[in-house]
C-alpha cells in the first residue's frame, strides 16, 4: 500500500479523492442543488447497493472460473452451464422440500460432482492443450444447454425466497430529511443483504483457505509452477480435481442465489459466462482479489448505468473491459 | 457415382410425393414465442390455437389442414427467421403469425415480399403493424395495444380519482402502443403522467428500477409481461412496495395472475384494461373458457385462458372459417381467400370482431379489476365493457395522425 503511494503519488491522490467523494455521496444528506441535478439520493443509494449485491453474485460465479484458470490454465467455457445447472437443482430441491438452505448444499454437491466428472473424463485427457480444452468446453456448454432445455423446458423458474427474508429493512443511512426535520432512512430488501454477506463470507473463507492452509499453499504453488510442484511429489491430479470441484460448486451456489433474486431460464448460462469472463478480464485472470474487484466494478457499472443512462447501460460494462484491456491488459490486480 | 445418382432419384421421388401430398392438404405455418421472456405467453397462445382446432375441426371441404409450428423469442429477427423457414422449407401456404409487437412489424414487412401468401396475425399488438403502410396480405383480428387500453384512463381518473401516475414499461413497440392508449385518454381527461420509465425486454434485476419509482403519484402503471412481470413483482415484494398499481393487457393476465409464489398478490385490486375479462358473463365467452378448460388437464393450463389464448383462438377461427367460405380455394394467389378474410365478421369469445380498411380489427374492450376468488386464485373482473373500439380510438383520423406514432415520448401528456 505505502509502496503504491510512493510510486504513483498522483494516482493515489486521485483514488483517495474518489473514495472521499463516494463516501460523502453515501453518508451526507444531499443539498437541493445536487438532487435537482442527478435525482434523489434514495435512487442513487439503491443503485449503489444493488451494484454491490449484484457484484457479490458475479463474484461467486467468477471466483470459481478464475480459480480453475489460475491453477490449470484451462478456460472453462462451460462454467455458465454449471451455474444454470446449480440453479435448476436448487429449484428442484427448494420446491420439493421447501428448504432454501438445503438447496444450496445439494446444488453445491451436485455441481461439484459434475465438475469432478468433467476434470476426470474430459480435461485430464487433454492436459496442457489449451486450445483443444477451450473448444471442447464450448461444445460441452452447447450440449448442456440443450440437455437442460430438454429437461426443464423454456419456462422461467424462480426459487422461493424464504418468508423470513421477504421484505425490506431500514438501514442507518439517511436518504432525505422531511420538512418536519425527521430523517428518512434507506429501506433495502433483506434478501439481497443476506446474499451479499454470504458472498463476502465465502470470499474471505476462500482467501483464508488459500493463504493459511496447507492445501491452499499447494494450490498457490501450483499456480506459480505446476511442473515443479508435481516434481516435489504432490499428487497434482488430486489437487486439480479438488480445485475443479470447488470452482464448479461455487458456480452451483451462485445458480441458487441467481435463481432466488432473479430467475432461471435457458440463456442465463451464456449471460453469466459472459459476465464472469468480463469480470476476470477486468480483475486479472487467476486472481481471487481481482475477481472480487472486477465483480464489484461490473456490478456497480451495470446498476448505476441502468439508472442514469438506461439506453446504454449494457455498453458501459464492455467499455470498462476495453479500457482495462487497453491500459492494463493483464487485468487490474493480476500478479504478473 | 451409382450411389450418388440413386440418392438423387430417391430424393426427387421424395420431393415428388411431397407435392402430390400437398394437393390434398393445406399447409398452415404457426409461430409462437416458445423461448425467452415470453415463453409462457407463447405456450398459452398455442393452447388457444388447439382449443380452436378442437372446436372447429381441421377439415375444409375435402381438404385437410396441416399445421407446422415454429418457435420465436419475441425478437423481430427470430420471427422473420421462423416465418422464412416455414415458407421455404415447410412450403406453408398460410401463416398464423406472430405473437409479439416487434415481431408483428417485421412479419408485416416480410409479408410484402410474399404477396401470393396470406398472413393472419396471431396475437401481436403494435399499432404500427397495420396503421403505417399496411401489407395487403396481412390480416389482424385482434385489437392493438392502444385499443386494449381504451376506458382505462377515464375510469382511473373519474372513478378511482387518480390524478398523477407514472409508468414503467418494456422498451418495445407493443408497450409503447399500450402507454400511448393510456396516456392519450388519461391526459385527455385531465390527468398527469409525470414519469415514463423504459426497461429492456428480458430485464432480470429490477431493484434499481423499483427504487427509482416516484412516490408522489397516485398510481404506478406497469406495462410488463411474462418473466419480466414476475421478476418485477417478486423484487417489488422484496423491496416492500405498497403503491396503487395499474396494469397493461399482458401484465394483468392469467400468464401473470397464475404464476407461482405469492408476489402476484400485490396485484389484487389493480385496475387494468384488455381485450378480455376473465369473469365476463357473456355465454360465448363462458363457452370458450369451458372449451379451453376441457381441452387440457388443470396442471397443463391456466385456470382461465390468457389474452394470448383468446387471440390465437380468434385468429385461428378467422383463418378456418374464411377458408371454408371459399371451400379451400387458394388459386389465383389466394385472391378469393383474401377477399373472404377481409369481409368476415367474427363472433369471437371476446365480442364481435370486424376488420377496417387496413385489415385491422374493430372490437370490444374491457376495463377490469383484479380480484381474489377466495381460494387464492386471481381473476380479472369486468367493471366496464366498451364496444366498437377502432384503431383511431374514436378520434378523427386526421387528428389521430397528428399525434404521431407510439414511442418512448409520444404522445405528449395533453388533450388532442
Amino acid at each position: 500500500m505505502t509502496r503504491f503511494v510512493e510510486r504513483h503519488p498522483a494516482w493515489a491522490l486521485i483514488i483517495i479523492i474518489v473514495i472521499a467523494v463516494a463516501l460523502w455521496l453515501i453518508f451526507a444528506v444531499w443539498p437541493q442543488g445536487l438532487e435537482d441535478a442527478i435525482g434523489r439520493k434514495r435512487v442513487f443509494l439503491n443503485a449503489v447497493f444493488n451494484g454491490i449485491t449484484l457484484g457479490g453474485l458475479y463474484f461467486l460465479v467468477a471466483s470459481g472460473f478464475t480459480l480453475i484458470f489460475g491453477l490449470m490454465r484451462n478456460v472453462n467455457l462451460a462454467h455458465g452451464s454449471l451455474y444454470l445447472f446449480g440453479g435448476y437443482v436448487g429449484y428442484a430441491i427448494s420446491a420439493s422440500t421447501g428448504s432454501w438452505i438445503l438447496s444450496f448444499i445439494v446444488a453445491f454437491i451436485l455441481t461439484a460432482l459434475v465438475g469432478v466428472l468433467l476434470q476426470l473424463v474430459v480435461f485430464r485427457r487433454m492436459e496442457g492443450q489449451d486450445l483443444r480444452q477451450t473448444m471442447v468446453t464450448i461444445g460441452l456448454s452447447i450440449v448442456f444447454a440443450d440437455l437442460m432445455l430438454w429437461a426443464c423446458g423454456g419456462d422461467f423458474y424462480q426459487i422461493q425466497t424464504p418468508n423470513w427474508l421477504i421484505g425490506p429493512v431500514e438501514l442507518p443511512l439517511v436518504t432525505a430529511v422531511k420538512s418536519s426535520g425527521e430523517p428518512v432512512y434507506l429501506r433495502y430488501p433483506l434478501v439481497r443483504l443476506v446474499i451479499f454477506t454470504a458472498s463476502i463470507v465465502i470470499g474471505v473463507a476462500m482467501w483464508l483457505a488459500l493463504n493459511r492452509t496447507r492445501i491452499g499453499m499447494i494450490i498457490r504453488a501450483g499456480v506459480d509452477d505446476r511442473d515443479i510442484l508435481a516434481a516435489t511429489g504432490v499428487r497434482i491430479q488430486l489437487v486439480f480435481v479438488v480445485v475443479f470441484a470447488l470452482g464448479a460448486g461455487l458456480a452451483g451456489i451462485a445458480g441458487v442465489v441467481g435463481g432466488t433474486f432473479q430467475s432461471l431460464s435457458p440463456g442465463e448460462d451464456i449471460r453469466f459466462l459472459l459476465a464472469s469472463l468480463v469480470v476476470v478480464i477486468v480483475g486479472g485472470m487467476g486472481s481471487i482479489p481481482g475477481a472480487a474487484l472486477g465483480a464489484l466494478i461490473i456490478g456497480l457499472a451495470e446498476q448505476l448505468g441502468s439508472v442514469y443512462i438506461p439506453t446504454y447501460a449494457i455498453v458501459v460494462t464492455f467499455l470498462i473491459m476495453v479500457l482495462v484491456l487497453a491500459v492494463r491488459p493483464q487485468g487490474l490486480l493480476a500478479r504478473r | 457415382m451409382l450411389k450418388g445418382s440413386l440418392g438423387l432419384i430417391a430424393l426427387s421421388s421424395l420431393l415428388l410425393s411431397g407435392t402430390a401430398f400437398a394437393q390434398e392438404k393445406i399447409k398452415v405455418g404457426v409461430t409462437a414465442t416458445l423461448e425467452g421472456t415470453y415463453t409462457v405467453l407463447g405456450e398459452d397462445g398455442i393452447r388457444g390455437f388447439q382449443t380452436a382446432l378442437n372446436v372447429l375441426g381441421k377439415k375444409v371441404g375435402d381438404k385437410e389442414l396441416e399445421f407446422v409450428i415454429a418457435s420465436t423469442d419475441a425478437t423481430p429477427d427470430s420471427a422473420v427467421r421462423a416465418v422464412r423457414k416455414l415458407i421455404e422449407q415447410d412450403k406453408v401456404q398460410i401463416l398464423l403469425s406472430p405473437l409479439s409487437g416487434d415481431e408483428g412489424i417485421a412479419v408485416k414487412n416480410f409479408a410484402k415480399t410474399h404477396p401470393e401468401l396470406t398472413f393472419v396475425n396471431a396475437a401481436s399488438g403494435a399499432q404500427e403493424t397495420t396503421y403505417v403502410d399496411p401489407a395487403p396480405n396481412f390480416f389482424r383480428y385482434n385489437m392493438d395495444g392502444a385499443q386494449w387500453q381504451v376506458g382505462l384512463g377515464k375510469y382511473a381518473y373519474e372513478t378511482k380519482g387518480y390524478r398523477k401516475i407514472a409508468t414503467v414499461g418494456e422498451d418495445y413497440s407493443f408497450i409503447y402502443t399500450q402507454v400511448f392508449g393510456l396516456v392519450l385518454e388519461f391526459c385527455g381527461t385531465g390527468g398527469q403522467v409525470t414519469n415514463r420509465q423504459w426497461v429492456p425486454l428480458g430485464t432480470k434485476d429490477f431493484a434499481s428500477v423499483i427504487a427509482a419509482l416516484p412516490d408522489d403519484v397516485d398510481a404506478i402503471y406497469l406495462g410488463l409481461g411474462g418473466a419480466d412481470a414476475v421478476n418485477f413483482l417478486n423484487q417489488y415484494q422484496q423491496a416492500g412496495g405498497k403503491a396503487h398499481l395499474m396494469g397493461g393487457s399482458i401484465m394483468i393476465d392469467q400468464t401473470i395472475l397464475s404464476s407461482k409464489g405469492n408476489a402476484k398478490n400485490a396485484l389484487i385490486g389493480t385496475l387494468a384494461a384488455s381485450g378480455q375479462a376473465d369473469t365476463w358473463e357473456n355465454p360465448s365467452w363462458q363457452k370458450f373458457v369451458k372449451d379451453y378448460q376441457d381441452a387440457f388437464p388443470p396442471n397443463k393450463r391456466f385456470p382461465s385462458p390468457s389474452l394470448l389464448a383468446t387471440n390465437y383462438y380468434g385468429s385461428t377461427m378467422a383463418l378456418i372459417l374464411a377458408l371454408r367460405q371459399v371451400n379451400g380455394d387458394l388459386s389465383n394467389n389466394q385472391a378469393k381467400y383474401k377477399e373472404a378474410l377481409a369481409k368476415i365478421e367474427l363472433d369471437a369469445p371476446n365480442g364481435k370482431i370486424k376488420l377496417d380498411s387496413n385489415r385491422q380489427a374493430i372490437g370490444t374492450n374491457f376495463v377490469t379489476e383484479v380480484v381474489d376468488d377466495g381460494k387464492g386464485a386471481l381473476f380479472s373482473k369486468v367493471v366496464k365493457v366498451i364496444a366498437n373500439v377502432n384503431q383511431t380510438l374514436g378520434y378523427d383520423p386526421a387528428v389521430f395522425a397528428k399525434i404521431g406514432l407510439p414511442s418512448r415520448t409520444v404522445p405528449e401528456c395533453k388533450k388532442y
